[in-house]
């Protein structure tokens, strides 16, 4: 079929960062019984997606690299409207930092043997380090766009015009599929799944391969999560002084004034 | 002495992360990229660039990672560099994931502290969507760290630069710039602000921000947002939206109105000196990241404020 197009979407399985607590006295976050969540801005990529399809009638593959929740957590993804979904889950990649994330990315778009343009998030919701599609788009060898808030797809050229959205100007380019794109939020609002799409998802094809399944040695994985290490990971100390004025609101402005006024910030 | 390659798309970005490079104890080179970059070598220069490799190439008129990930590499090859810094904009991280998988390296973005420790560098960023900051090490030989614009300052240090040229041969572009449309100047920059008067949702209406600038104007202060301010109600320009998809700033003093204080958002304030919240919610986040705060209905405590202000000047 003429314009047919299989669109990847990667997914980052992230803790829920508003429900992370942290231990009084050594600050460490306490990520036990955390439920796991899809970043916002996968949510966009994911949008972006369905609605291409909606448009030229492509297929669209949930990608996502993750630990055992992984399976359920995919069904909101499939009631979004993704047709069916390849799952990562191997003990090797958890907690993976984003070349080792890349790396198991690339082998299962390399196994799966299709894809012409993959979709992901600007950063993910934990680390927003967006590394992960320069790191993809390297290896497999496809021209990368990022930050894009407007996208359209010529199916008879295979080209995308997108629009890119960086610090000082929005650059208006075209990149031939295949490739692999980073959106922002601005590009569109995410849509809720009706509860009879939510019944379907569970329907829809899952595969779930392992780093061996990908062909992905223990080696390389190895290699790739040793790149750089995490020494410490704690909140920051609290060193602001929380004090607060209550009730009356002129009583309360005496006192924030005084005490800014000793601060000498004001 | 262990090298430093430093590349940024702007003269003051260059600057910073050069002076950066001879504070952490390398050798600082600099990289210029684009048909007319030569003209910038005697800048890096000015921040104690020794060497300033150039590529001229035609086909690095516009900015586009796979290429000048491609002539990058090339360069880090030539200066025998162990470190690249790159500024952590837009631009610079599109391109340092792409340069660190060609150099299968390690990276780290978004850097707010960088040190060196027996060679190695170590970094500090914010992890955990702002819930902590995350202390990395790179482990790989070649270490590529992209650093937050405005977090190291820059020092000039005048040196005569020696001009390589180097040439790559690069392929075509597959990504064409149509066009560029620079935006509009913001009005104000968030990141450079001494004061910032900073408004969320608990701001009910439009012409409610009337009263904000006012209060704004008394301080001497700049407005930023939380995001839904800016990108679903559209009072404010994105420029404004504060946090850690929009941008960290660093004032001296912080007026937090309205704003519940969500992770995301306060990651972009943690830098500031001294921060106030006004918040109706006792129990809202934005207190436990300020120094005072007013428990009250902003709408009653920022006209008294405006008054008291006005009375003191």
């Amino acid at each position: 079929m003429e314009g047919w197009v299989d669109i990847i979407v990667c997914l980052k399985q992230v803790p829920d960062l508003d429900k992370i607590r942290f231990k009084a006295d050594t600050r460490e976050p306490v990520l036990e019984g955390v439920p796991f969540k899809f970043g916002d801005f996968e949510k966009n990529a994911l949008e972006a997606a369905v609605q291409l399809k909606e448009q030229h009638g492509a297929t669209v593959i949930a990608l996502a690299v993750g630990n055992p929740k992984l399976p359920e957590l995919i069904l909101e993804a499939l009631a979004m409207g993704a047709d069916e979904a390849v799952l990562v889950t191997d003990p090797a990649l958890e907690g993976s930092g984003s070349a080792a994330v890349a790396l198991a990315l690339a082998a299962a778009i390399r196994k799966l043997g299709r894809g012409d343009l993959v979709l992901m998030g600007e950063g993910s919701a934990d680390n927003y380090s967006g590394q992960v599609v320069g790191r993809l788009a390297e290896l497999l060898g496809w021209p990368q766009v990022t930050y894009v808030r407007e996208l359209e797809l010529d199916a008879q050229s295979r080209t995308l015009r997108a629009v890119r959205d960086l610090e000082d100007a929005l650059e208006e380019v075209t990149v031939p599929l295949p490739c692999v794109l980073s959106v922002t939020s601005e590009l569109n609002t995410p849509r809720l799944p009706p509860l009879t799409a939510i019944l379907r998802a569970s329907r829809k094809p899952k595969t779930t391969w392992s780093a061996a399944e990908l062909g992905l040695e223990a080696a390389v994985a190895e290699r790739a999560r040793g790149l750089v290490t995490t020494l410490s990971n704690l909140a920051p100390a609290q060193e602001r002084k929380q004090q607060l004025f209550e009730g009356d609101v002129d009583a309360a402005l005496d006192g924030l004034l005084a005490a800014i006024a000793k601060e000498g910030v004001l | 002495m262990a090298r430093a390659l430093v590349f940024a798309e702007s003269d003051e970005l260059a600057a910073e992360l050069l002076s950066l490079a001879r504070t952490l104890g390398l050798a600082a080179d600099a990289a210029l990229l684009g048909p007319s970059a030569a003209a910038a070598a005697e800048a890096r220069g000015q921040y104690g660039a020794e060497r300033v490799f150039v590529c001229d190439a035609a086909a690095l008129a516009t900015v586009w990672a796979e290429g000048y990930a491609h002539a990058l590499a090339s360069m880090v090859s030539h200066s025998g560099a162990e470190v690249v810094l790159l500024a952590s904009t837009r631009r610079g991280k599109d391109l340092a994931g792409r340069l660190a998988q060609r150099l299968e390296c390690g990276l780290v973005v978004d850097a707010i502290a960088v040190e060196r420790q027996d060679g190695r560098i170590v970094v500090r960023r914010y992890g955990l969507g702002g819930n902590t900051v995350a202390v990395e090490r790179v482990e790989s030989p070649l270490q590529v760290i992209a650093c937050l614009p405005h977090s190291f300052e820059a020092s000039p240090a005048p040196t005569e630069a020696v001009v390589v040229p180097v040439s790559v041969e690069l392929a075509e572009p597959r990504v064409k710039l149509v066009s560029r449309s620079p935006k509009v100047a913001a009005a104000v920059d968030v990141t450079r602000a001494e004061r910032l008067v900073v408004v969320g949702k608990g701001l009910a209406r439009q012409e409610d921000l009337a009263m904000i600038e006012e209060l704004a104007r008394l301080l001497g202060a700049e407005i930023g947002c939380t995001r839904a301010l800016a990108a679903d109600y559209h009072w404010l320009s994105e420029e404004q939206v504060i946090g850690i998809s929009g941008k960290i700033s660093r004032p001296k003093f912080l007026l937090s109105i309205g704003a519940s204080g969500q992770i995301q958002h306060t990651v972009g304030i943690l830098g500031a000196k001294t921060i106030v919240a006004i918040n109706k919610d006792k129990g809202a986040p934005i207190f436990r990241t300020a120094d005072y705060g007013i428990v009250g209905d902003l709408y009653e405590v920022v006209p008294r404020l405006i008054e008291r202000l006005r009375q003191r000047t």
